[in-house]
């Protein structure tokens, strides 16, 4: 059992002042293993508090992000999965499943992680699966009107990855999941 | 009540009786010389002082009767030629009683003779019995013995003048003893208070009030020492006294005697660590339970300590800053405790604070800027909600003498406050009176050099400040956007190099509170037009002009897209046309490093294909200068990548969207054209193959707009292409690129995919021949 948390556009301090107190009090550190950032974090402070959380940290570049070096893709393999990781903006369309699935085959991952919508997205598609974990402090989107802070937890076990999103609703921390199981060749979704 | 009182007659009754009794044996043995015996029948004599049963004033009873033969025995003991015994090996002796209390008094009495003899030190001897008589800590027995050891010491007191003085015992000396004495006694005092249950609190309390005379006498015995001198009472006496365990209510009742004192002190006293830890004191007396409160508020305790600190600071003009300063601290802290609601006593200190240091020039001592904080951050520790502190309308004033280095130091420590408690600030005026407090960070100030800042140091300040704009909130837009136009209006003036930080949270602030006006759109009817979205994008362009100073194009241009797509939700066709133009006008002239201008242009890509408010003309003036741009990059795998972006401009996959099949395809050729350019150029300049990849791309491209539904891409060319990338991937076998053979393997699993899907989808693409 690998605890990878997926988290990603905070905007901290343009569109927002920090994370959610109830997330924080979640976010402890020495329980996750892995932690994958889809960028717009956006500043120094940010980095440092996750690394506190996890030492492994994997963060590719958002455009509002202050360190320009962050990479524009990552890959990484964790267990049985490869993973991928892409903020999204140079994505077009913007959202677009089916172009996000074209990054994925490009990448070669089971699993992408992308964000810049700030909406929460798991999405199976016949080369695997996409994840969007939102926006961690539930910033500001042109995409929506409606953004509840959320982030992701992948529990990836063997050939079978289970998907927990923890969204902040009215005030109460809601969770859901869904479970992915990968086959020798391809993933499918239960 | 009344067999009470007839139980104690009785007991002390006996108790006299058993004194008497062994006093007879005591004096015969005085009579006969016998050491022995009379030490024995003393002893037992003494124990009858052990009893608990009586009431103070029937003690004093029994114990003046022992005081009586206690009397008779030091005249005995005092002529060493009737019982032969020195009066070193005497005081060794009576050490050996089996009780505590009598093996005290017996030694007493002996100390007495020993200090007479001069054998040793008095000093010494003294200190020895006020440090014995610690054993005895029940308070009545204790308070009587040390009442015995005063007694039979006031005229063996290494006084002036006094035979007992020498080079080792001195004044100082015999102060100390009965200054201790007096603090022992003390706390055996204080002790009574709290023994026993509370439905005798009124009978202890009599009998507490009975034993004050005790206690009080040892002051008594300080001013007759000789010795001790107007000047040795203010400098030691006093101040020691005054911070004896007294019980706090004896303070507070106290209070004005006491305060009437302070400031007729002399200087060399340390009259405001005094007043400091009185203070304290009270502090902790009113912490400890809510009943005391009213007896606070009854003696007026808080008026009564400021005029005190008022007139003691005013009489000591000498007082260094530092000191006066923690008289404040001392004593808002007391006013927080004690009456917390009462701002207008908050507000009281800070000013007498302030007034205390408009008469100092400049303040530069850095323990003093310290307690200035410490006083700041009360009020801030107290009310969780910043929005109280900013009520005090001496606490920016208080700031304004802070040096530059603290004043931001605690402005840091507001803005970190709002931060950790959550507050929201929801009013205008609330907002300029934060703002003002926190002016050190916002801008330069006299004699402040942004230049000489530590980055990182400026960095955090910035940062905070950019935070703290998102907890300025109120749901009323009116009072929202005034709001934000008085942080516009204090953050506008911070300079190049605080904009960059600022003006992002103060545009997603109005573009929140655009959406804000939209979400009531239909409430506004009848209200005056100061409060449309036209006025608050006005707003938005003014802002980040701004950033034109710094210079920052690339902020900018975001936050120009930003805002077009807000104006689209809108449905403002021109206003989103002129921020376009700004973005797309930034881009041309001030965007020049190359992976700045891809992204860039991505963001542009991508904020115009959303766009749905355009009409045709200015749809396509602007969709024609991006794909423009795009083909100019400098590398021609970004211009590639770029222009087939460029392919979605044209088809919107909603249901009024464009969907023009030829342009779609006609981008998609273009790209194509760029990938061999690009594919030349590597074999002629390395002699091997480019980025195969970005025909794999182009590919899930045509693939794309084939499954969408685009006439014009044709199964038969995405063969053809399929059937070019393997040409391309074989003629370079030398260097076989994994990524994009995976690439292209996924690819045809995808078609392969989509035809076993059946139905319309597997139809279509059965026509693909792999």
């Amino acid at each position: 059992m690998v605890l990878v948390l997926a988290i990603g556009d905070l905007h901290i301090p343009h569109r927002a002042p920090d994370l959610p107190p109830k997330f924080k009090s979640m976010l402890v550190p020495g329980k996750i293993q892995h932690i994958i950032c889809t960028g717009n974090l956006c500043i120094k402070e940010v980095h440092d508090y996750f690394k506190t959380l996890c030492p492994d940290l994997h963060i590719t570049r958002g455009e509002y992000d202050e360190d320009s070096r962050y990479p524009e893709n990552k890959t990484l393999t964790i267990g049985q999965f490869k993973l991928g990781i892409c903020h999204g903006h140079q994505v077009i369309p913007w959202g677009d499943l089916d172009s996000l699935a074209m990054v994925q085959r490009q990448l070669d991952v089971d699993i992408l992680v992308t964000g810049h919508t700030h909406q929460f997205k798991a999405y199976k598609h016949e080369g695997g699966v996409v994840i969007n974990p939102g926006s961690a402090t539930g910033a500001y989107s042109s995409f929506t009107y409606d953004v509840n802070p959320s982030f992701v937890l992948m529990d990836i076990d063997g050939l079978r990855v289970v998907v927990y999103v923890y969204e902040l609703i009215d005030g109460e921390v809601k969770v859901d999941k869904i479970d992915f199981k990968k086959t020798a060749t391809a993933p499918s979704a239960h | 009540m009344l067999n009470g009182t007839e139980d104690e007659e009785k007991w002390l009754a006996e108790g006299i009786a058993g004194i008497q009794h062994k006093a007879f044996y005591m004096h015969r043995a005085l009579d006969s010389n016998n050491l022995r015996e009379a030490l024995k029948y003393s002893a037992q004599m003494l124990s009858e002082l052990r009893t608990s049963k009586l009431s103070p004033r029937k003690y004093y009873e029994l114990y003046m009767r022992a005081f009586d033969e206690l009397k008779r025995l030091e005249l005995f003991f005092k002529d060493d030629s009737k019982h032969g015994v020195s009066v070193v090996d005497l005081y060794e002796l009576v050490q050996h009683a089996g009780n505590i209390l009598p093996r005290l008094y017996l030694l007493c009495t002996v100390g007495s003779i020993y200090i007479k003899s001069k054998e040793a030190p008095a000093k010494e001897v003294l200190k020895d019995l006020v440090e014995m008589c610690r054993g005895v800590q029940h308070p009545i027995r204790g308070l009587f013995l040390r009442s015995y050891l005063a007694q039979i010491s006031r005229d063996k007191l290494p006084d002036i003048g006094s035979e007992y003085e020498g080079d080792a015992d001195t004044v100082m000396d015999a102060v100390d003893f009965v200054l201790q004495n007096f603090t022992e006694m003390n706390k055996l005092w204080v002790r009574m208070q709290h023994q026993g249950p509370g439905r005798v609190r009124e009978k202890r309390e009599k009998e507490r009030s009975e034993l004050q005379d005790l206690v009080g006498k040892n002051l008594h015995v300080l001013s007759q020492i000789e010795g001790v001198d107007l000047e040795m009472y203010k400098e030691t006496v006093l101040p020691r006294v005054l911070e004896q365990v007294f019980p706090d209510e004896y303070h507070l009742q106290t209070l004005e005697t006491l305060l009437g004192a302070c400031p007729q002190l002399q200087p060399t006293v340390d009259v405001k660590t005094v007043l400091s830890r009185l203070m304290d004191r009270l502090s902790n007396y009113a912490a400890s339970s809510a009943d005391v409160l009213p007896e606070f508020l009854q003696v007026e305790a808080f008026s009564k300590l400021s005029n005190a600190i008022g007139k003691v600071i005013e009489a000591q003009v000498d007082m260094p800053a530092v000191g006066a300063i923690t008289l404040y601290v001392s004593l808002l802290t007391f006013t927080l405790r004690v009456h917390p609601d009462r701002l207008d006593h908050v507000d009281q200190v800070l000013g007498a604070c302030v007034k205390k240091l408009s008469n100092i020039p400049k303040l530069e001592d850095s323990r003093a800027m310290k307690q200035v904080v410490a006083l700041l951050s009360a009020p801030l520790e107290k009310y969780n909600d910043i929005v109280t502190a900013l009520t005090l309308s001496n606490y920016p004033r208080v700031m304004d003498h802070l040096d530059i280095g603290t004043n931001k130091l605690m402005a840091m420590v507001i803005i970190q406050s709002i931060m950790k408690n959550n507050s929201c600030i929801s009013t205008a005026d609330k907002v300029e009176v934060l703002f003002e407090l926190i002016k050190g960070l916002i801008k330069d100030t006299d004699g402040a050099d942004v230049d000489e800042l530590d980055e990182e140091d400026f960095k955090e300040e910035q940062n905070s400040v950019a935070r703290l704009i998102h907890m300025l909130y109120n749901d009323e837009p009116e009072e929202m956007l005034r709001i934000i136009c008085i942080v516009r209006k204090h953050t506008m003036v911070g300079g190049p190099k605080r904009l960059p930080f600022t003006v992002s949270s103060l545009v997603f602030s109005a573009l929140r509170l655009l959406r804000q006006l939209q979400g009531q759109e239909g409430d506004i009817v009848g209200e005056e037009a100061s409060m449309t979205p036209n006025k608050i994008f006005q707003l938005l362009t003014q802002i980040i002009e701004s950033l034109s100073a710094v210079p920052s194009p690339e902020l900018a241009l975001r936050l120009y897209l930003q805002c077009a797509e807000a104006a689209n939700g809108c449905d403002i066709e021109h206003v989103a046309y002129e921020f376009f133009t700004q973005a797309f006008v930034l881009y041309e002239e001030e965007i020049a490093d190359s992976k700045a201008q891809v992204t860039a242009i991505h963001l542009m890509i991508g904020t115009l294909q959303r766009m749905n408010v355009f009409g045709v003309e200015n749809r396509d003036t602007l969709t024609h200068k991006a794909t423009g741009y795009s083909a100019r990059l400098l590398k021609k795998a970004d211009q590639c990548r770029a222009v087939y972006a460029c392919s979605h401009l044209f088809w919107v996959n909603d249901q009024d969207g464009i969907k023009d099949g030829e342009r779609v395809l006609l981008c998609l050729k273009r790209a194509l054209r760029i990938a061999n350019a690009a594919q030349q150029m590597a074999n002629v300049a390395r002699g091997s193959g480019g980025p195969v990849s970005l025909f794999v791309e182009i590919l899930n491209k045509y693939i794309y707009f084939f499954e969408k539904g685009n006439k014009q891409i044709t199964s038969s060319a995405i063969q053809g292409l399929i059937e070019l990338i393997n040409t391309e991937m074989q003629s370079d076998s030398t260097n076989p690129d994994s990524v994009a053979d995976a690439f292209l393997a996924s690819t045809l699993r995808y078609i392969q995919f989509q035809k076993q899907k059946g139905g319309v989808v597997g139809e279509k693409f059965e026509s693909i021949k792999l």
